[in-house]
């Protein structure tokens, strides 16, 4: 038997309006992997993370059905939505600096929760700014803005924060759409440290990035799990789905 | 034809379609101009003629003194401290539920009939003339509540006419926050609540401020509301006092008085009417340049 999946998703399906857009997704995310999620855009991705930490919620007219747990624990019934929120970091594709401080950007989340020891906070800003290899830049000008940051570094800057509530699940949706490849690079050696404390789920569109990162990886497409298997198997020479084999090598997608 | 160093010298010469384009071209912008400069005509007739009439009225004391011999010497000091009144009274009512209730909408309301039917109202409330207003004022609060003719009923319909339009500039004011701000605050865990206090009020604030400055001109100059509900011909005031009123008696108002001198009172020196129109003027004028000023400071300090 295999140790209880971190996440498990069943029959998930999302519409907006009368448009579906995940129909009946299934898929379990294991503790501390990193599951890369591919697929062409328009596939669901994106609503896809949004169902898992329910900010879907917040797009007028979306409806979900089926299940997704995590930790066991339904995510729709959940008592605790804003606990559920901070187990769970989320990273969008464009970054987002808020119009704070550098330091006010990273302690928004534990201030959020609560918390207001400014020597804790100090802690957790130095400790997430470093994991997302940003530390070094703007150690010396915290209290500048996050906004008058760099594309890059404020993508970084975004990780921190997705950092800073201490997730045991990352998500990164698309995250090295707007960096250089070489602070690419970085994050992704960031991200092969992270797995060890925490399970990332990747999506991106960069299927080669998939191939260098993730231990499993998910081919999406049109709102459905085309499969789901080991990074090496999908991206073989004779995945179980001939689309795979497809979109992985250029052919469709 | 192209020559041997494979130029095409035909290019950018100017052929007659280029110069029909031109000449379009310049006809539309000068008839764009002179429609926008045409706009500053009217506001700079009106201050020239309003000044030069009441040139031989207007000095300090016409703002302190109080009007005597049956309006046509003195100043306007009553009218000048009932408009205060009346504008502050107001907008402290209106303001706070006009800002409250455009964060619920904005920030909380699903699209369900309720909320739609909110929508409505509001903007049918901004639809209805001053003089409906006016009439709804003295059924509401000078009959029905018992307010009777008083600053607290002309203040509560001037109120209720400036909702509308509060709550409509501080949706746009709210709207003007990226979305990605409020969904980067929701992902980490923080509520509705804490993004709206630390990130949209933070960044929308200008603009709400803006809007409900603007509220006081019209406020200010509006003559039939408080005409109907609480505005009085003449008042016994004295010189300079700033708190002359009781909240509960009637008072002077400058839109009022500019209409009492103007057609109500025999005799009058040209000078007095056109002098009251510029306190009214000059208030307002003075209030949205703080407005302007406002908003360019808090702007210089917005974040992104």
């Amino acid at each position: 038997m295999s140790p209880a999946p971190k996440i498990q998703v069943r029959g998930l399906r999302l519409a907006y309006g009368t448009r579906e857009v995940l129909h009946g997704v299934s898929f379990d995310v294991r503790e501390h992997e990193i599951l890369g999620v591919i697929g062409p855009a328009q596939s669901g991705k994106t609503s896809l993370l949004r169902c898992i930490n329910r900010t879907i919620e917040f797009t007028p007219g979306s409806h979900v059905t089926g299940s997704i747990a995590v930790d066991g624990e339904d995510v729709a019934t959940t008592r605790n939505v804003y606990e559920l929120r901070r187990k769970i970091g989320m990273v969008a594709p464009l970054p987002v600096g808020l119009p704070l401080t550098i330091y006010d950007n990273v302690a928004f989340a534990p201030r959020c929760a609560g918390l207001r020891s400014k020597a804790e906070l100090d802690e957790i800003v130095e400790r997430c700014l470093t994991q997302a290899a940003l530390w070094d830049e703007v150690k010396d000008r915290l209290t500048s803005l996050g906004t008058k940051l760099s594309g890059g570094q404020q993508q970084r800057l975004t990780i921190a924060r997705a950092l800073s509530h201490q997730p045991e699940i990352l998500c990164l949706d698309e995250f090295s759409i707007a960096i250089d490849p070489v602070t690419t690079m970085r994050i992704e050696d960031v991200l092969k440290e992270l797995r060890r404390h925490m399970t990332i789920i990747l999506v991106t569109n960069l299927t080669q990035q998939a191939r260098r990162l993730a231990d499993r990886t998910l081919f999406l497409w049109n709102g459905d799990v085309i499969e789901i298997d080991d990074t090496e198997v999908i991206f073989s020479e004779d995945p179980a789905d001939p689309r795979t084999y497809d979109y992985v090598h250029g052919i469709i997608g | 034809m192209s020559d041997p160093t494979g130029i095409d010298r035909n290019r950018f010469a100017t052929t007659p379609a280029v110069r029909a384009k031109q000449r379009t071209e310049a006809v539309v912008r000068g008839v764009l101009l002179t429609m926008a400069a045409a706009t500053i005509v009217p506001l700079v007739a009106i201050l020239a003629y309003l000044v030069t009439e009441a040139a031989p009225a207007l000095s300090l004391e016409f703002l302190l003194d109080v009007p005597r011999k049956g309006m046509t010497e003195g100043g306007v000091w009553p009218a000048f401290v009932g408009t205060l009144y009346l504008v502050g009274l107001s907008l402290a009512v209106s303001a706070p539920i006009g800002i409250l209730a455009a964060v619920y909408l904005n920030e909380y309301a699903r699209d369900n009939w309720f909320n739609r039917l909110i929508n409505l109202a509001v903007i049918n409330l901004a639809g209805v003339p001053s003089i409906v207003h006016a009439l709804f004022g003295l059924g509401a609060f000078v009959y029905a509540a018992k307010l009777g003719y008083s600053i607290l009923s002309a203040s509560l319909t001037l109120a209720i006419m400036t909702l509308p339009v509060i709550i409509a500039s501080t949706r746009e004011a709210l709207a003007s926050v990226p979305r990605s701000f409020r969904e980067a605050c929701w992902n980490v865990g923080a509520t509705r609540w804490q993004t709206i206090w630390s990130i949209v009020l933070p960044n929308s604030v200008s603009g709400i401020l803006t809007g409900v400055i603007l509220q006081v001109s019209r406020a200010a100059g509006e003559t039939a509301p408080i005409m109907f509900t609480g505005a009085v011909f003449y008042k016994a005031v004295q010189r300079g006092d700033l708190f002359p009123y009781q909240l509960g008696e009637q008072c002077m108002a400058l839109s009022m008085h500019l209409y009492t001198v103007s057609t109500q009172v025999p005799g009058v020196r040209e000078a007095v009417p056109a002098a009251t129109a510029v306190v009214l003027l000059g208030s307002v004028l003075l209030v949205n340049a703080a407005a302007i000023g406002l908003r360019v400071w808090l702007r210089n300090r917005k974040k992104w």
